[in-house]
């Protein structure tokens, strides 16, 4: 009832409600008025619910499903006749296993402790353990059955994610599990917790499986990093060889091939020389025939008196003073006899 | 109307609803009812949900959960056939197939739950005695895929074939514990085992074992860096070797071929007069060998001196060495 309308008799309405409040109290019916008042008032409350965009509402009467209300303002019976259970049914579910987000923000904050490395302790195929993390992010697809075939649907989904990564786990060697079997690890432990959902008809569709953290157990780990440091050890001292190998043998080669060339100017050089002083003498030769006689004694004669006062000591003897060489000590000295 | 007029109509309206919430009972869609009368059951039970009607006061309605139920057993110390003790957990999951039964025997789930405890656990306890550990571990027999760094050193057990694997032994429970359970009005729907761990001293002695398998992996690695790089030292040597060879091969080749050639070349041009040739390197060598630490012991009897004695002897005629001054 406005009272603030333009040209609404203000008098007229209010003498008519006094009346009216006369009217009922006389008679007492203000107090049904009342009453009915509340009822209608919890009816309404009663009656409307609203469904959150990423949800989906069940509706139930007298305990019996009777249909899904999508998201937006909705009615139903009041007076506990009709109840609404909502299910978050777009919203991207996350499960953690092996760790817990405490805050997830730009540097989250993850916290283990007991109960998670619990969950994470698992053997592996060679009979070995590993502590495994990993997460699953799931969706409900069925609502009707998520909120009615199991009475503790996401404890059970645990469990069952539990079981199906330790299945596969159990399957692979620790070495596989660290290092290149992990995605094919997870993609198994997946579809073995995908089955496992539709075995048990929980309504619930497991989109993506991660492995997080996977670490050997605390004790074994720095045996675990000795390997990977062997590792690094063998390729360098592998490479290190090899850089010896690559700086040693391309030099030799090219030493190898420079003596190979001085020898080709060595042979060049001695076959040059003998043809120039082969020439040299063949010229001198047939000047030489001209006139042997003379040429042979001022040859040997130039000679000799180029030679003679090189000499440091000479020693001219005749035949008949033989008896005096003795005298001579000969020890260094050089002998030339024409 | 009167007090008393409001009264009986207050009383009456009051039984009437006692006498109607006593009447209707609702199933919800998670429940099952069965229902009794001065605590006989009659008739079947009811599973449809929504509203019922049942006699007032006399018949009792009993609620019973429609889903499956959870259950979850504590962690066993177990041995296996290899006497390897381990700590098993397993969960069930189960529902109450025959209500009537169920409430018969078992009356409510707390008593179920201790009963599947008995079942559960004895039958998981059984099936793993009389296996491997290997048989609780793995699911197959699947060879592990090699990474390229890290050749696995595999514990003698580990490469054991399995017979049944994860799968099998767990169904297995499952059809023995399923066994005796109908007889409680319950069906066993899945049983699993979610954990399987080593006890704290077998434990101990397996990460002693994963640190002597990383252990010797590790040290093979480091031999064959050493090896591999020892190879390819030794490669670098004998490849050194071949190239200093051959070079000195080819080059001895080629100075012996260019010594060769001279050879022949002075043979031909000095082959033309040897006794001249034979004159002149004399002659050359003279000048060369004779120094000033040299003794030159000389004869009159040589033509130099010819002309030393007599200046009428016949010889060539130039000019002679000078007498010795020292």
């Amino acid at each position: 009832m406005a009272t603030y309308g333009s040209g609404f008799d203000q008098d007229g309405f209010l003498r008519l409600a006094r009346e009216a409040g006369e009217r009922l109290r006389g008679s007492r019916r203000w107090v049904w008025g009342i009453g009915l008042g509340i009822v209608g008032l919890v009816a309404l409350s009663g009656a409307y619910y609203q469904v959150e965009p990423d949800e989906v509402a069940l509706v139930t009467r007298f305990g019996r499903y009777v249909r899904t209300s999508e998201p937006g303002p909705h009615t139903k019976f009041p007076f506990g006749v009709e109840r609404v259970q909502k299910v978050p049914v777009q919203r991207q579910l996350k499960q953690e296993f092996g760790f817990r987000t405490v805050r997830a923000d730009i540097q989250s904050a993850f916290r283990r402790d007991e109960q998670t490395t619990a969950e994470a302790t698992m053997l592996t195929g060679d009979l070995n353990v590993a502590t495994v993390g990993w997460i699953v992010q799931y969706k409900i697809s069925d609502p009707y059955k998520y909120l009615f075939k199991l009475r503790d649907v996401d404890e059970t989904f645990r469990l069952m994610a539990e079981a199906s990564m330790r299945s596969v786990v159990g399957d692979h060697s620790v070495t596989e599990l660290l290092t290149v079997g992990r995605e094919a690890i997870a993609a198994k432990a997946k579809d073995l917790l995908s089955d496992l959902c539709r075995r048990y008809d929980n309504g619930i569709s497991v989109q993506q499986l991660v492995l997080q953290d996977v670490d050997p157990p605390e004790p074994v780990k720095p045996s675990f990093n000795d390997v990977n440091q062997a590792i690094q050890e063998r390729e360098r001292s592998i490479n290190d060889a090899w850089a010896e190998y690559n700086r040693e043998i391309p030099r030799a080669r090219g030493l190898a091939e420079q003596s190979i060339e001085a020898a080709e100017g060595y042979a060049v050089d001695r076959v040059n020389r003998a043809k120039g002083d082969a020439q040299r003498f063949v010229a001198q030769e047939e000047q030489y025939r001209k006139a042997p006689e003379v040429t042979r004694s001022r040859l040997y004669l130039e000679t000799m008196s180029e030679v003679l006062p090189r000499a440091g000591k000479k020693l001219i003897l005749d035949d008949k003073t033989r008896g005096l060489l003795p005298l001579f000590p000969l020890g260094n000295a050089g002998e030339a006899k024409p | 109307m009167t007090l008393r007029g409001w009264s009986l109509a207050g009383g009456a309206a009051l039984l009437a609803l006692i006498t109607l919430s006593s009447t209707f009972y609702t199933v919800s869609e998670t429940e099952q009812v069965v229902i009794t009368q001065f605590g006989q059951p009659i008739g079947q039970a009811i599973t449809t949900p929504g509203l019922h009607v049942k006699l007032p006061f006399a018949q009792e309605a009993n609620v019973f959960d429609k889903r499956w139920l959870e259950w979850n057993g504590n962690p066993n110390q177990l041995p296996t056939r290899d006497k390897k003790y381990i700590w098993v957990e397993t969960y069930a999951r189960w529902r109450i197939a025959d209500p009537l039964l169920f409430f018969q025997r078992l009356r409510d789930e707390r008593g179920a739950q201790s009963r599947l405890d008995d079942i559960i656990d004895g039958d998981t306890r059984n099936v793993i005695a009389n296996h491997n550990l290997i048989e609780v571990v793995r699911t197959s027999n699947r060879t592990f895929e090699r990474s390229d760094d890290v050749e696995d050193v595999m514990d003698e057990e580990a490469v054991r074939q399995v017979e049944l694997g994860r799968d099998k032994i767990t169904r297995l429970i499952l059809e023995r514990a399923s066994r005796v359970v109908p007889d409680y009005g319950i069906e066993l729907v899945d049983v699993q085992i979610q954990r399987v761990n080593y006890i704290e001293s077998v434990q101990a002695k397996v990460f002693d074992r994963m640190i002597s398998e990383r252990k010797r992996i590790a040290d093979r690695h480091r031999s064959e860096g050493q090896g591999k790089s020892a190879e390819i030292r030794g490669r670098k040597e004998r490849e050194l070797k071949i190239i200093e060879s051959e070079a000195y091969r080819k080059t001895q080749e080629i100075m012996g071929r260019g010594d060769a050639e001279a050879t022949s070349v002075y043979a031909a041009g000095y082959g033309r007069n040897p006794e001249l040739y034979k004159f002149l390197r004399s002659m050359d060598t003279y000048r060369v060998g004779v120094d000033k630490d040299s003794w030159l012991v000389l004869s009159t009897d040589a033509d130099l001196f010819h002309y030393l004695q007599s200046p009428n002897a016949g010889g060539p005629a130039h000019k002679g060495a000078r007498p010795p001054e020292k």
